[in-house]
């Protein structure tokens, strides 16, 4: 690790130190480095939407010629009207014309990929003469069970009421997953910050002695 | 108050500093743990596997920095296995603070295995709204990129002259720290057709399962301990070594087995405590 990298990567490890900080209670360390985060994340997105889309997508083609340009060019502007109480029925247009065009692109293939492929892989082969043929009726089962639990206009009760709690153990099994999931995943994050640590503390001692 | 009483209002700064003692510890002095390969994550690796030299890949990195813990091991262990193998990569980003990401990992595995841009790799770059940018590239990737990263006309670079579309690659591996696998799953699976395969944070893991049950990707890396089976896999394969400090996320796995077994303690404490106050009461 070169001088130069040294110094960068003990300023990467003093926010993180401060970022963690705030596991104690909250502090000007932390709150310093919180900002920076946000800020530099700030930037950094601006600049990227700018050389990545406001430039190449905008004002290229207008200087090419393509004057057809300056109406999305306009429709985007009106969206600055919406800081404006007096102007901000301006941005209307846009807005509907974002909604319009990501709905009407998003409704059709969320149906087919989310509910109909989703559905047609519920309805499987069930045996029990091997593992998967198992796995198999347990799906459908837990689908029934779960789906029945949100079914509000009969009174749970009965077979219908052993169906809804059993579905609500399902669900219960799904959030556990999550929740173990999201677990694993937080840790995930400490852990690596610590190796970082651990090596670049690692590396500083060389350095010194 | 009763000693139940007290074990339900501990003050969580207990628990962190246990937490944190825990990490350090495990940090300093680490250990081989065993590692189980989920037949998920194999299918990705066996996938990569059976690709030939000048078949082309593409890998969507739709992540920022603050999950690069768990994602970036992926991206690496991806990349090295199809630069060992000569399968040619094509690479975007649609995430805004994620184009970074995808140069360091191209710019240094390239310059391990001496590739070069344009011929055996090509880094398509980022654009914003990831549906649209997914449904145009499913026409001609030349319509959301008419230029790479770096500039340069597609038409120019050797590796793009035979490529229009999602047709002309193999599959899509996309890793991914946000809502970008939904817009790879519905636009690029759903509509194309195309072969896709997911890398998730831990978090996300459990909501694409259903996915994988469906057929509509054929492959799942969950958080950093998919990212460890990936590199297991690749390490016993002779992609990355161990030696060349290549496995990123295997160096994490013991930390994360101690501090689990940590939190099933506090869970398993937490709630004998809940349960014998309740009985006192």
């Amino acid at each position: 690790m070169g001088t130069a990298e040294l110094i960068w990567n003990g300023v990467a490890a003093l926010l993180v130190l401060c970022i963690y900080s705030f596991l104690y209670k909250d502090n000007p360390f932390y709150k310093f480095a919180e900002h920076l985060v946000v800020g530099v994340s700030a930037g950094y997105f601006a600049m990227i939407l700018y050389y990545n889309a406001f430039l190449p997508k905008l004002i290229h083609p207008i200087r090419d010629g393509k004057f057809w340009y300056i109406i999305p060019g306009i429709l985007g502007l009106l969206m600055w009207a919406r800081f404006s109480k007096k102007w901000q029925w301006l941005s209307r247009p846009t807005l509907g014309f974002v909604i319009g065009s990501g709905a009407g692109l998003a409704i059709p293939l969320y149906l087919q990929n989310y509910v109909i492929r989703q559905l047609s892989a519920t309805m499987l082969p069930v045996g029990f003469t091997s593992w998967p043929l198992i796995t198999n009726v347990m799906i459908i089962i837990m689908v029934f069970c779960s789906l029945t639990y949100f079914y509000f206009s009969k009174q749970h009760k009965g077979a219908f009421g052993v169906a809804a709690t059993f579905g609500i153990w399902t669900l219960m099994v799904g959030f556990g997953a999550g929740f173990g999931m999201t677990v694993m995943g937080r840790v995930a994050l400490l852990a690596e910050r610590v190796v970082f640590l651990r090596d670049y503390f690692a590396e500083l001692w060389g350095a010194l002695f | 108050m009763t000693f139940y009483e007290r074990m339900m209002n501990l003050d969580r700064r207990w628990v962190y500093l246990v937490i944190g003692v825990v990490v350090v510890v495990t940090a300093i002095w680490s250990f081989a743990v065993p590692l189980y390969v989920t037949p998920e994550a194999r299918s990705v690796y066996d996938f990569v596997e059976s690709l030939v030299p000048g078949e082309v890949l593409m890998i969507g990195v739709d992540y920022a920095p603050e999950v690069m813990a768990e994602l970036h091991p992926m991206s690496y262990a991806i990349t090295r296995q199809c630069f060992a193998k000569d399968v040619k990569l094509l690479l975007c980003c649609l995430h805004q603070n994620g184009p970074g990401m995808v140069e360091q990992v191209i710019a240094q595995v390239a310059e391990e295995y001496g590739k070069v841009n344009g011929v055996d790799y090509v880094y398509l770059g980022y654009k914003p709204y990831p549906g649209i940018t997914i449904l145009a590239m499913g026409q001609n990737f030349r319509i959301p990129f008419p230029e790479d990263y770096y500039g340069t006309p597609l038409d120019s670079l050797p590796m793009m002259r035979n490529m229009t579309n999602f047709d002309n690659v193999k599959a899509i591996i996309n890793i991914s720290g946000g809502s970008g696998t939904e817009y790879w799953i519905n636009y690029a699976n759903g509509r194309y057709n195309a072969k896709l395969a997911i890398g998730v944070t831990g978090v996300m893991t459990a909501d694409y399962y259903p996915f994988l049950q469906s057929g509509q990707i054929f492959g799942l890396i969950g958080g950093m301990k998919g990212a460890a089976e990936y590199e297991y896999l690749a390490e016993r394969g002779g992609y990355i070594s161990r030696e060349k400090g290549q496995l990123w996320a295997s160096k994490s796995m013991p930390i994360q087995t101690t501090t689990h077994i940590v939190i099933i303690l506090f869970i398993v404490i937490g709630n004998v405590g809940y349960f014998m106050s309740k009985r006192k009461k």
